[in-house]
């Protein structure tokens, strides 16, 4: 058989994107998706399907696609994974289900990702959504079953759909003023529009899931409350996100925002439409990104695109190949003009009579001997010390576990690093009743693994429930 | 959306709303602040929690007009509704017995430490409170803290009422005359709590301040709020509000809350525009 190349897909060119925040890539239309669907060898043994850490059978919906039942593939998807939008736009598939398929060794491997997208943004165009009935799980007064379910993040929604799709009513809340979690406030609206998040929301509530912004589980009701309230069960996927800083000088100076600061500003806020949203973020001319993980690439590209800055770095203490980002997105931050000072450490912030920022003192880095872990450790090469010029610091080290919630929950057991310890077959914490999974369980992870995390604990809620139920009766 | 239930001018920029809003009420405690946003495409503004009612599901709140988000806010009315409220953030203050509490509060920082003197004295303590202003028209809810309070000074810094000048010197000529207190508790300006904590670290006075430095979400997300606390760094927003007073880098902090003076002015100046649009 003739081996066809990956379709490729269409995308906004560097010269143009960097001047707007709308999605790179175009997606595939139809003629495209399924030629590349057509592509796919329809194996006897799929092995995509164990890379999908949600086990989507890849395999049906891409031959669905190919057979152009394009509503046939997403329902496929949707049997296994509530969120296919999102994921086929954001999952690393590269380290997960194209990384299983035999195509690899080709060097052509299928777009699994790019068709998994195709096929939910082929559904949000061409059908109208319809609920199916379910039937609802209720109480001896005849309402229907309460979940409550901290934190709107994809743990928690896909908790929510899971919940509503058995007869339950999942309650979802939410700090913030809207919900997503990290997909509206963290993900740049250049790789996961909005309106997508959006879009998910508002199926959620059309099968039944309630959604409450502005509410602080653990401070606006605790875990105590909630079950008095009359919840039988409380999911909590509050995510870890709470920044780390580098301990260096200068980090409190003006113009230094932590990436989380920095993205919400812009994601959430809109400080990228100021003065039309109210919320501003200075720039200036020159930003420094510290890190080379994904969050540091969203941050880079995100500066990259405000307004009056036309020089972006990124600073990292390794060499290249030891940058933890998505090759792609280190791809489309080089196409973007984006600059990789490498194999450098910052050493202390500068800052100017005002105690604004105006640089970054640096050392030039060599890798030494490999570790235990097999990674070379960056050893700092004396005397080479040197000022980048930056009006705008972003630290993007990494998240640690957030306290907000976890330390007002009397009895919920924390591993040492803060995150609540599960079972990890069933989210179950340290207290009856209550189930925990997604970031705030394994610290910083994927999308894909806190939904995965959200199903799972959605499954053991319902046998709890009923376990409980029947023990009543 | 909450709805206002009350509006009421204090002074020409400082005003008081009471909000529907139970989530908020529901826990609330001395110490506790909200952040509300007026609109969908407002800021994030914290705002301690001046006064709540439980059964009624009511968070009173005091604001002063000094930005662009602030005088969105004012513009609100009566009946209104205002876009998002969430809280109770930050560790509320830890009350109990300490004996004799000196409880300070300068300009805006009057409605916050409001809840705190209430509670101290429901507690048991002697609350000896000083309030400062710069003049008389600015005075602010003098009544109410007399009632929540075993005595009361008003500073005024031209002395057109009460004691002419600085909240300190009243603190001084207090912990002087005899009457020490065990406990202080001062909220205001920075360079009020500033002052306040070099006087009381002189006579080895344990004070407690509350940090109102830039915050964004408030849930520790995007560590704005981040001050240097006795060499570490802190969050406000989760680690605090409230702090050893004797610990502080006020000089940092003071530095950090001009990061965004350029973009104030120009977004009140659109502000304005907008005004003068609609009135013109
Ligand atoms: C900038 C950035 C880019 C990323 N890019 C990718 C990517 O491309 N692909 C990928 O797979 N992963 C990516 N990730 C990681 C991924 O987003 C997270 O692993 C995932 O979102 C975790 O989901 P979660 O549901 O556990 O938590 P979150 O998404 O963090 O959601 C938690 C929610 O809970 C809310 N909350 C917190 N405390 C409370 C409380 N007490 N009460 C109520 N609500 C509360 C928070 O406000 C938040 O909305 C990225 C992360 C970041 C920061
Ligand atoms: S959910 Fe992620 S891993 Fe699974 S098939 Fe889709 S893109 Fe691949």
């Amino acid at each position: 058989m003739a081996k066809k190349p990956r379709i490729k897909v269409r995308e906004q060119a560097p010269e143009e994107r960097i001047k707007n925040f709308n999605e790179v890539p175009f997606g595939y239309n139809e003629a495209e998706a399924v030629e590349e669907a057509l592509r796919c060898l329809q194996c006897k043994n799929p092995v995509c399907i164990k890379g999908c850490p949600v086990n989507i059978n890849i395999k049906e919906f891409i031959r669905q696609i190919g057979a152009k039942d394009f509503k046939g593939a997403i329902k496929t998807i949707k049997n296994d994974n509530s969120l296919p939008a999102v994921c086929g736009r954001v999952c690393p598939q590269e380290e997960q289900c194209e990384l299983q398929c035999v195509m690899l060794k080709t060097g052509q491997v299928i777009n699994i990702g790019g068709l998994e997208r195709f096929a939910a943004d082929w559904e949000a165009q061409n059908t109208v959504f319809e609920a199916e009935p379910v039937k609802p799980v209720l109480a001896g007064d005849g309402s229907r079953i309460k979940v409550a379910i901290a934190g709107s993040g994809p743990a928690g929604l896909t908790a929510a759909g899971e919940l509503a799709k058995m007869g339950y009513l999942p309650v979802v809340f939410e700090a913030l003023h809207v919900t997503g979690g990290v997909l509206v406030y963290g993900i740049p609206e250049f790789r996961l529009p909005k309106k997508i998040v959006e879009r998910e929301v508002e199926y959620l509530k059309s099968i039944g899931a309630e959604v409450k912004t502005d509410i602080l589980v653990g401070k606006s009701y605790t875990v105590e409350d909630l079950f008095e309230m009359g919840y039988k069960a409380i999911f909590i996927g509050v995510g870890a996100g709470t920044p780390t800083f580098l301990g260096i000088p200068g980090e409190n100076l003006i113009g230094v925002y932590s990436a989380n600061e920095f993205l919400t500003r812009i994601n959430l806020l809109k400080a990228y439409k100021f003065p039309e949203y109210d919320t501003p973020v200075n720039t200036g001319r020159r930003v420094a990104v510290i890190g080379a993980g994904n969050v540091a690439m969203d941050a880079a590209r995100i500066a990259r695109r405000m307004k009056g800055v036309d020089e972006v770095t990124i600073v990292y203490r390794r060499s290249e190949a030891e940058m933890p980002a998505r090759k792609e997105e280190i791809h489309r931050a080089h196409e973007e003009g984006i600059i990789f000072s490498l194999l450098t450490a910052p050493v202390e912030i500068l800052g100017d009579e005002n105690g604004r920022v105006k640089g970054m003192k640096c050392i030039k880095m060599e890798l030494g001997e490999p570790d235990e872990s097999g990674r070379r450790c960056p050893v700092a090469v004396e005397g080479s010390e040197f000022v980048i010029e930056a009006d705008t610091v972003i630290p993007a080290l990494g998240t640690k576990a957030n306290k907000l919630m976890t330390e007002d929950v009397k009895g919920l057991k924390l591993s040492g690093r803060g995150y609540i310890e599960i079972n990890p077959a069933t989210g179950e914490t340290s207290i009856p009743g209550v189930y925990a999974g997604g970031d705030i369980a394994t610290g910083s992870a994927t999308v894909i693994a806190a939904m995965g995390a959200g199903k799972i604990a959605a499954k053991a809620i319902d046998k709890y429930i009923k376990g409980s139920l029947n023990l009543e009766f | 959306m909450y709805k206002i239930t009350l509006k009421k001018e204090l002074t020409k920029d400082i005003k008081l709303f009471g909000v529907e809003a139970p989530h908020i009420t529901h826990n609330a405690k001395a110490g506790n602040f909200i952040v509300v946003m007026p609109d969908e495409k407002g800021e994030r503004i914290p705002l301690t929690i001046y006064d709540w009612d439980r059964e009624k599901g009511i968070v009173y709140m005091v604001f002063q007009e000094v930005g662009l988000s602030t005088v969105k806010l004012g513009r609100l009315n009566e009946g209104g509704s205002i876009y998002s409220i969430s809280g109770p953030f930050g560790r509320h203050f830890h009350v109990e017995n300490y004996g004799t509490a000196a409880v300070i509060g300068g300009g805006v920082g009057v409605p916050a430490v409001f809840p705190i003197a209430r509670a101290l004295k429901q507690a048991g303590n002697k609350v000896n409170s000083i309030i400062g202003f710069r003049q008389k028209d600015m005075i602010i809810l003098g009544e109410e803290m007399k009632s929540a309070s075993d005595s009361l000074v008003t500073a005024t810094n031209d002395g057109s009422y009460g004691v002419k000048g600085f909240v300190t010197d009243a603190l001084k000529q207090m912990i002087e005359s005899g009457d020490r207190p065990d406990i202080v508790v001062a909220v205001g300006p920075v360079i009020m709590m500033k002052a306040v904590s070099d006087l009381t670290k002189n006579y080895g006075i344990k004070t407690i301040v509350s940090l109102n430095a830039l915050m964004m979400d408030a849930t520790g997300m995007c560590g704005g709020c981040r001050v240097n606390i006795g060499g570490t760094t802190k969050f406000s927003c989760v680690d605090g509000p409230d702090f050893d007073g004797h610990l502080v880098d006020f000089d940092g902090l003071m530095s950090r809350l001009t990061s965004f003076k350029e973009h104030e002015t120009e977004a009140m100046h659109k502000c304005r525009l907008d005004t003068e649009e609609k009135n013109g």
